[in-house]
């Protein structure tokens, strides 16, 4: 269909776009690399002399290398879980008949567009806050002692911060994938008398299977990268410290680079891991 | 099934629906809510909910000490101008991929948006480094730049989904008629593809807006935007709270109302459509 002249003009056309990105992947990507052989501390003598795996060793072997490691894990693994089941619930509630449907799906999104540091800051004092917060408020009213969320549960608070921030997309994703569902065959097997647990069992969530690893691996690559919520809340302390938050006060706070660049190492193959599956299902989905 | 059986289905759906949604909402409710107390009400215990004298106070203060239109302004010029710069270099792409596809399509594709999954944190000093370097750092052109190149790739697929749903006859007819290239793009296909162009400009500007890892880490007073307007509230100064949510309302407000006109595109677009 495509003449001569309309494939070289379709190739001028892509190649800015190819280009870019390719400078955007390549060029940062060779100079970590490049960082992390080096012994690297621009603010204590610059460029120091190549420093073989020592920055790789030293990164995994810091003290604060496994909590960083275990605290990412906690709040990604935790925001999953809230997410998801909430996701399905809420999506099939906002799938029944109702009045006012489109107010309260305009309700229920309207998290997803606050930014990071509204969010964690009107969460963090409003809410949080062990002397005037809501909570604190709540507690007293019911002759408890106000909990100081952010250090005395500060994953909890934070799982809590960015599950209310992520859920709108989950419920969104999932709600699309539930209306796409067969109403007849849930009919049917309704009318075959099978039990409400049993039909979604069966039919609901083999059905959500493939929207939901969606909604994990999206969040997953969004979530291992959170850094406003840390940064406003706790500032990585009360082990709060996930690896990326780690990484950034390595290379921007204590200015080593050459250690945070071998850190950035680790969490680029860390997201790539979580990208070749989601590449994988994105894939399938292009020809059909 | 009996009319009265669903009747009430109905009001138990609709109740339970909008509790939960309130719910959901109750933050940022209660943070326009405060926006509008004088400091005492806002943290009065127990806290009261709309029976209060109602005062603008907060704002006029925001407004006055801290520069509040200079971060809107950076916001906009660096959220549009991210967005604008995107659109220039992504639909002529998208076009060629949905149009005159070849065997390696489907591998630019997926490229593309394998650049999209590399951690942010990663390459924070090779870009610090060249920021300075290049004299970018804390400039809202600098900005632009990262951020369009952070979004390109859901751009490039938003748009690819949309421009793959207009009907390949139409193309063909216009080339018959003797359509040129020029023509072919600028009287056939921007008329049909301009509602997609319109949704992905929107969800990339929202996406842009709140993008709070570079705006934190690449600025510092002359081209910070909002989210570190935001952000310079975080150590707390006596009474603050309704303060605190004057500046959040006036920094989440028009994004909110972008966002409720663009939830539709963010499935497609955040999904790279593989969820329709």
């Amino acid at each position: 269909m495509a003449t001569q002249h309309s494939r070289s003009a379709a190739r001028m056309m892509l190649a800015p776009a190819v280009v870019l990105l390719l400078g955007w992947m390549l060029v940062p990507l060779i100079m970590t690399l490049y960082f992390s052989f080096k012994k690297y501390l621009p603010l204590r003598g610059g460029d120091l002399g190549w420093a073989g795996f020592d920055n790789y060793v030293r990164f995994v072997t810091s003290s604060a290398f496994w909590p960083s490691v275990q605290a990412t894990l906690i709040i990604v693994g935790g925001t999953l879980l809230i997410t998801v089941v909430f996701g399905v619930l809420l999506g099939l509630l906002l799938n029944q008949p109702m009045w006012g449907q489109g107010v309260v799906r305009i309700l229920v999104i309207a998290p997803f567009f606050v930014m990071p540091t509204v969010s964690a800051l009107v969460w963090k004092n409003m809410f949080m806050d062990p002397v005037n917060g809501l909570f604190a408020h709540l507690w007293k009213f019911f002759g408890a002692e106000p909990v100081v969320w952010l250090s005395d549960a500060s994953l909890f608070s934070i799982i809590t911060i960015v599950s209310w921030q992520w859920l709108p997309f989950a419920t969104l994703i999932l709600l699309t994938a539930i209306q796409s569902l067969d109403g007849e065959q849930l009919e049917a097997s309704e009318m075959d008398g099978a039990p409400v647990l049993k039909r979604f069992y069966y039919i609901v969530l083999p059905h959500l299977g493939r929207a939901i690893t969606i909604v994990i691996l999206i969040e997953t690559i969004f979530l291992l990268s959170i850094f406003a919520e840390i940064f406003v809340t706790t500032g990585g302390a009360f082990g709060s410290r996930t690896l990326t938050y780690l990484i950034f006060q390595r290379v921007l706070e204590s200015q080593n680079v050459g250690l945070g660049s071998a850190g950035g190492v680790y969490a680029i193959i860390l997201a790539n891991i979580v990208a070749i599956f989601l590449m994988r299902i994105v894939g399938k989905n292009l020809d059909a | 099934m009996a009319r009265a059986v669903t009747q009430q289905r109905k009001i138990i759906n609709t109740t339970a629906a909008w509790a939960v949604g309130l719910l959901i909402f109750f933050p940022i409710l209660w943070t326009i809510l405060t926006s509008f107390k004088t400091e005492a009400t806002a943290i009065a215990d127990p806290p009261v909910f709309l029976a209060f004298d109602w005062t603008l106070e907060n704002y006029g203060v925001v407004l006055e000490r801290s520069n509040y239109a200079r971060f809107l302004w950076n916001s906009i010029i660096i959220a549009g101008g991210s967005t604008i710069l995107g659109l220039i270099i992504a639909v002529p792409a998208a076009w060629s991929m949905a149009f005159v596809p070849s065997r390696k399509t489907k591998d630019i594709l997926l490229w593309m948006l394998s650049t999209k999954m590399l951690p942010a944190v990663g390459v924070l000093y090779p870009i610090y480094l060249i920021f300075i370097k290049m004299g970018l750092l804390d400039t809202r052109a600098g900005l632009i730049i990262v951020l369009m190149l952070m979004n390109l790739p859901i751009i490039v697929w938003m748009l690819y989904t949309y421009f793959k749903e207009i009907p390949g006859e139409i193309l063909e007819a216009g080339r018959m008629d003797g359509a040129g290239l020029k023509d072919e793009i600028l009287f056939i296909l921007t008329p049909m593809a301009i509602p997609g162009i319109a949704s992905t400009m929107l969800l990339n500007f929202i996406l842009a807006w709140n993008e709070a890892f570079w705006t934190l880490n690449l600025t510092a007073a002359k081209a910070a935007p909002l989210t570190a307007f935001i952000a310079s509230y975080s150590s707390p100064e006596g009474l603050f709270f309704a303060k605190l949510s004057a500046a959040s309302t006036m920094a989440i407000a028009p994004i909110l109302i972008l966002g409720w006109f663009s939830q539709k595109q963010l499935v497609s677009g955040l999904t790279f459509g593989a969820v329709k």
